[in-house]
C-alpha cells in the first residue's frame, strides 16, 4: 500500500520531475524534496511494498514480478554494429518503485581513488574511450559517507588495507559471517590475500520502520519483506514521502521529454496505467531511468532541434556501455555450510583491485567475494558439478548432498568502454506501447575476457587452498546479458566527448539532468550501486545550488 | 501446538528491540500466508485434476518419479508433483499445454518402439522407463553457472519441460505455492524457516571473529 502523498496536477508546474525511482532517482527525490522543492517521481513499474514480496521463485524469476518483462518490453541483441540484431532477452532491471535496488545483492563497495584517474596513471588504451572522470574520489567521499549513514550500510572501517580514505566509520557493524565467509577468509590468509567483512547495504541493526536482516535466504533477485535491504523503496523513497512535498506516481511510463521552442525542457510525457498520455510539467527534469532506459528516453525524444536524440550533440548517448567482467566459481565441501541462510556475501578481498598490466599482460582489476545467492530451484537447475546426471537417482543424490555444502567465489572486474558497445533504438521491434525497443550491441574487449579468466583461476586457487572436495568454473564467454548498465551518458567537461557535465547537467539542455549508471565514466570493479547513490547525493547538492542561484531556468 | 507462534516468541527474545517491534507488527500477515498454504496441503480430499485426465496423470506421475525417484528419501511422487504440474498448466505454465498434449502421445509411441510388449510408459519397469527417457535425453553441455537473475530459456522438448516442472514442483518454497508438505526442501536439507540466527553451519560455529592479518597491517602502513 502506498503511503499518503501530495497529488500534483500534471498542469501544475512542479520544481522537479524525476524519471525513475531506483538507486539514483530515490535519493534525488529525497534530497530535493527535503530541500523544500516540489517533486514528482514518475516510475514505470508498480508500487509494491514488503507485503507484496514473496519467496516464490516462479513468480519472481520466471514471471518477472519485480523486473522488466520480456513480453511487454522485448529487446534485441547483436555483437557488433554491422550485424542485424535479433530478438533476445538482453537485460534485466528492477521495474517497480525502488528499481533495481529492490532485488540486488547489496554488495556495497566504494570505488577506489584509482577508478577516477586511472587513464592518467596508466596511459591511453588504443581503440577504447578509456578516460578520467571530471571528479575525483575526494569529491565523492562525503557522499559515500552520506549513503552509508542515511541509507544504511553495514561494514567494518579500516578492515581492508586497500580501502580508500574515509571520513567516518560505518554506522553499524558488519553482518554475521557465513560459512562461505569463514572458508574464504582462512584460505585467503593462507595465500597472503586480505579478506575482510563485506560492506553491505543490508541492516545489521534495526532502524525505525526497518528490521535488521533476519537471514531468510531469499535475497538476490528478491524483495526484502522486512525492510532490511537498503533499497530506495525501504530507505530514500520513504524519506522523500515524509516531506509531504514528493509524489511517487507509479505505473507511469515516460517516453518523451518535452521541449519548448527555446530548447528548454518543460516536462515529461508518459503513459499511465490505462495507456493514456499525460505531460507532467516541471521547471527541471532529472532522468534516473537506468543505463539502458535513460539513453533510450533521450533517443525517443528526438525532435527537429535534436534530430539525433535529445542532449546528443556528442553522438555519445547510449554509447560506451560497460557491463563489468568477471566470473563465478563453485566449491563443494565435506560438511554443511548451510549458506542458503542469510544474505549473499559476507567476505571479500581487494588484493587484485589494480593489476599490473606489465605483469599480467592485460588491463584490469577486480574484487572477489565469497557468496551463496542461489535459491533451491536455481541451484538444482544450474549449480551442480559438470557431469552430474540431469535427472534420476544420482541427480537427486548430488542435489541432496550439495545444496548445503556448496559455496561460490565470485570475481568482479573492469570493463573497458568501447564506442561500439551501446544501447540504441531497434529499427524494427516495438514494445507493447508501440515504441522502438531497446537494442543492445556488445562485445567484450579482449582484456575483459582475459581478466575474467584470470580472476577465475585465482578463485580455483582459493578453493584449492580451502580444501574444497570439488571445484569448477567455466571459461569466460563474451557477454550477451546485461545486469550492470553503465557508461551510456558519460560525464565529462568536454561537450564533444561527453553527455553530462560534472553537475550531471546535459551539455545541450540546461534544465535537463541525468543521474544513474549511465553517468559513469569507468566501470569500477563490479559493484556500481554504491557509487551511483553517492553520485545521486552529490548531484542533488549541485542541482539544489544551481536552483537556489536561479541558474537552471536562466 | 502452534509452532509458528513458538517461533515468533523465540525470535522476539533473540532479536534487537526494534526488530522485535517490526516482527511483532508484521507477523500476522506472514503467519496467515504460511498457515493458509499449510492447511491447503493438509486437506484430506484428494486434489482434483484440472488439466490431465486420470490416465494422463498416471503417465506424468510415472515420468516425474524417474526424474526425482523415491529411494531412501521421498521423491517427486511424494511431493505431489503431478498435481502441481496439473495446476501449473492452467496457471503460470499455460503456454506449455501444447507441449504436454503433443509430448505424451510421442512418449507412448517411443515406449512401443523400444519395448513392443509394453502397453504404456507407466506399465514399464523402472529400468525400462529409464531407457525410454534416456532416448529423449539432450546432451546439454553446461557452459556457465546459472545466475538467479539471468533469463531461463524455455525448455524446448516435452521431456525437458517435464524435467523443469518436476524440479520446480519439488523445490518451490512450500509456504509460497510449493508442495505444502515441503518434501523437497527436507531432501535437500533446506530448513523450512525463513528466519535464522548464526551460526548457520559447520564452518562458522567456532569462528573466533575477524582479525587483520599481520601483512594487512604492514601494507596499510606502507
Amino acid at each position: 500500500m502506498m503511503p499518503d502523498q501530495p497529488k500534483y496536477k500534471t498542469s501544475d508546474e512542479v520544481d522537479f520531475v524525476v524519471v525513475g525511482s531506483g538507486a539514483a532517482g530515490g535519493i534525488i527525490a529525497k534530497e530535493l524534496s527535503e530541500n523544500g522543492f516540489r517533486v514528482v517521481v514518475l516510475e514505470q513499474g508498480p508500487y509494491l511494498t514488503e507485503a507484496d514480496f514473496t519467496h516464490n521463485e516462479v513468480k519472481v524469476l520466471n514471471e518477472d514480478l519485480l523486473t522488466n518483462h520480456p513480453k511487454l518490453q522485448p529487446n534485441t541483441f547483436r555483437k557488433t554494429p554491422d550485424e542485424k540484431a535479433k530478438p533476445q532477452r538482453a537485460l534485466v532491471y528492477g521495474r517497480l518503485v525502488g528499481g533495481t535496488s529492490v532485488h540486488f545483492t547489496a554488495n556495497f563497495w566504494r570505488f577506489h581513488e584509482i577508478d577516477f584517474v586511472e587513464r592518467s596513471k596508466i596511459g591511453p588504451i588504443a581503440g577504447t574511450g578509456f578516460t578520467d572522470w571530471p571528479i575525483t574520489y575526494a569529491d565523492l567521499e562525503p557522499y559515500y559517507t552520506k549513503v552509508e549513514w542515511e541509507i544504511g550500510v553495514s561494514g567494518l572501517a579500516g578492515a581492508s588495507p586497500f580501502d580508500p580514505p574515509r571520513s567516518k566509520s560505518y554506522p553499524m557493524p558488519p553482518l554475521p559471517v557465513k560459512g562461505s565467509g569463514v572458508i574464504f577468509e582462512q584460505a585467503a590468509r593462507k595465500l597472503g590475500w586480505h579478506a575482510f567483512p563485506a560492506p553491505m547495504a543490508i541492516l545489521s541493526e534495526a532502524r525505525p520502520g526497518r528490521s535488521a536482516c533476519v537471514n531468510c535466504g531469499f535475497c538476490l533477485a528478491f524483495g526484502c519483506e522486512v525492510g532490511a535491504k537498503s533499497s530506495s523503496l525501504a530507505a530514500a523513497i520513504r524519506m522523500a514521502e515524509k516531506t509531504g512535498r514528493c509524489e511517487i506516481r507509479p505505473n507511469s511510463y515516460v517516453h518523451r521529454i518535452e521541449l519548448d521552442a527555446n530548447g528548454k525542457a518543460t516536462g515529461a510525457v508518459y503513459f499511465d496505467e490505462q495507456r493514456k498520455v499525460h505531460l507532467q510539467k516541471a521547471k527541471t527534469v532529472v532522468v534516473c531511468a537506468n543505463g539502458a532506459e535513460t539513453p533510450r528516453l533521450l533517443l525517443l525524444s528526438a525532435n527537429k532541434q535534436f534530430p539525433n536524440g535529445l542532449a546528443n550533440s556528442s553522438g555519445l548517448v547510449g554509447k560506451y556501455l560497460m557491463l563489468n567482467s568477471g566470473g563465478v566459481s563453485m566449491g563443494v565441501f565435506d560438511e554443511p555450510l548451510n549458506d542458503y541462510k542469510g544474505f549473499a556475501v559476507s567476505r571479500i578481498f581487494h588484493d587484485f583491485y589494480e593489476l599490473d598490466a606489465q605483469k599480467v599482460g592485460f588491463y584490469g582489476g577486480g574484487g572477489v567475494d565469497a557468496r551463496f545467492d542461489l535459491t533451491p530451484i536455481s541451484f538444482a537447475m544450474g549449480a551442480l558439478p559438470p557431469g552430474t546426471p540431469r535427472w534420476g537417482k544420482d541427480f537427486k543424490a548430488t542435489l541432496a548432498h550439495n545444496f548445503t555444502r556448496t559455496m561460490e567465489v565470485f570475481g568482479h572486474g573492469t570493463s573497458l568502454p568501447l564506442e561500439t558497445n551501446s544501447f540504441s533504438l531497434d529499427p524494427d521491434l516495438k514494445d507493447a506501447w508501440g515504441l522502438p525497443a531497446l537494442r543492445m550491441t556488445y562485445k567484450d574487449h579482449p582484456d575483459d575476457i582475459k581478466l575474467s579468466n584470470w580472476l577465475n583461476a585465482r578463485a580455483l586457487e582459493l578453493l584449492e587452498a580451502a580444501g574444497a572436495k570439488q571445484k569448477w568454473n567455466f571459461p569466460a564467454q563474451e557477454q550477451q546479458f546485461a545486469v550492470h548498465l553503465l557508461g551510456t551518458c558519460r560525464m565529462g567537461n568536454d561537450p564533444k566527448t561527453s553527455v553530462i557535465d560534472a553537475d550531471h547537467r546535459t551539455h545541450d539542455v540546461k534544465n535537463l539532468f541525468l543521474c544513474d549508471g549511465s553517468s559513469l565514466v569507468t566501470s569500477g570493479r563490479g559493484q556500481p550501486t554504491m557509487t551511483i547513490e553517492a553520485l545521486a547525493f552529490r548531484a542533488a547538492d549541485r542541482i539544489r545550488d544551481l536552483a537556489k542561484r536561479g541558474e537552471i531556468n536562466a | 501446538m502452534n509452532t509458528d507462534l513458538g517461533r515468533r516468541d523465540f525470535l522476539l527474545r533473540s532479536c534487537s528491540s526494534l526488530t522485535a517491534v517490526w516482527v511483532s507488527a508484521h507477523w500476522p500477515a506472514l503467519l496467515s500466508a504460511a498457515s493458509h498454504a499449510r492447511k491447503a496441503g493438509q486437506s484430506p480430499a484428494a486434489p482434483k485434476l484440472e488439466f490431465f485426465t486420470t490416465d494422463e496423470a498416471k503417465e506424468i506421475d510415472a515420468i516425474t518419479a524417474r526424474i526425482i525417484p523415491t529411494d531412501e528419501t521421498p521423491g517427486a511422487r511424494e511431493a505431489g508433483t503431478v498435481y502441481f504440474i496439473d495446476r501449473a498448466l492452467t496457471t503460470f505454465a499455460i503456454d506449455d499445454q501444447k507441449s504436454y498434449r503433443e509430448g505424451l502421445p510421442e512418449m507412448q509411441e517411443r515406449t512401443h518402439e523400444i519395448f513392443p510388449a509394453v502397453d504404456k510408459f507407466s506399465a514399464a519397469t523402472p529400468e525400462q522407463q529409464e531407457e525410454i527417457l534416456h532416448s529423449f535425453d539432450e546432451q546439454v553441455e553446461a557452459k556457465s553457472i546459472r545466475r538467479p537473475n539471468r533469463p531461463r530459456p524455455a525448455a524446448k522438448t516435452f521431456f525437458e519441460t517435464v524435467r523443469t516442472h518436476t524440479i520446480v514442483a519439488f523445490l518451490l518454497d512450500p509456504d509460497a505455492g510449493g508442495d505444502p508438505n515441503g518434501v523437497g526442501w527436507k531432501v535437500i536439507g533446506r530448513e523450512r524457516e525463513h528466519m535464522f540466527q548464526p551460526p548457520f553451519g559447520y564452518y562458522d560455529q567456532n569462528y573466533p571473529g575477524w582479525q587483520p592479518s599481520s601483512t594487512a597491517t604492514d601494507k596499510s602502513k606502507s
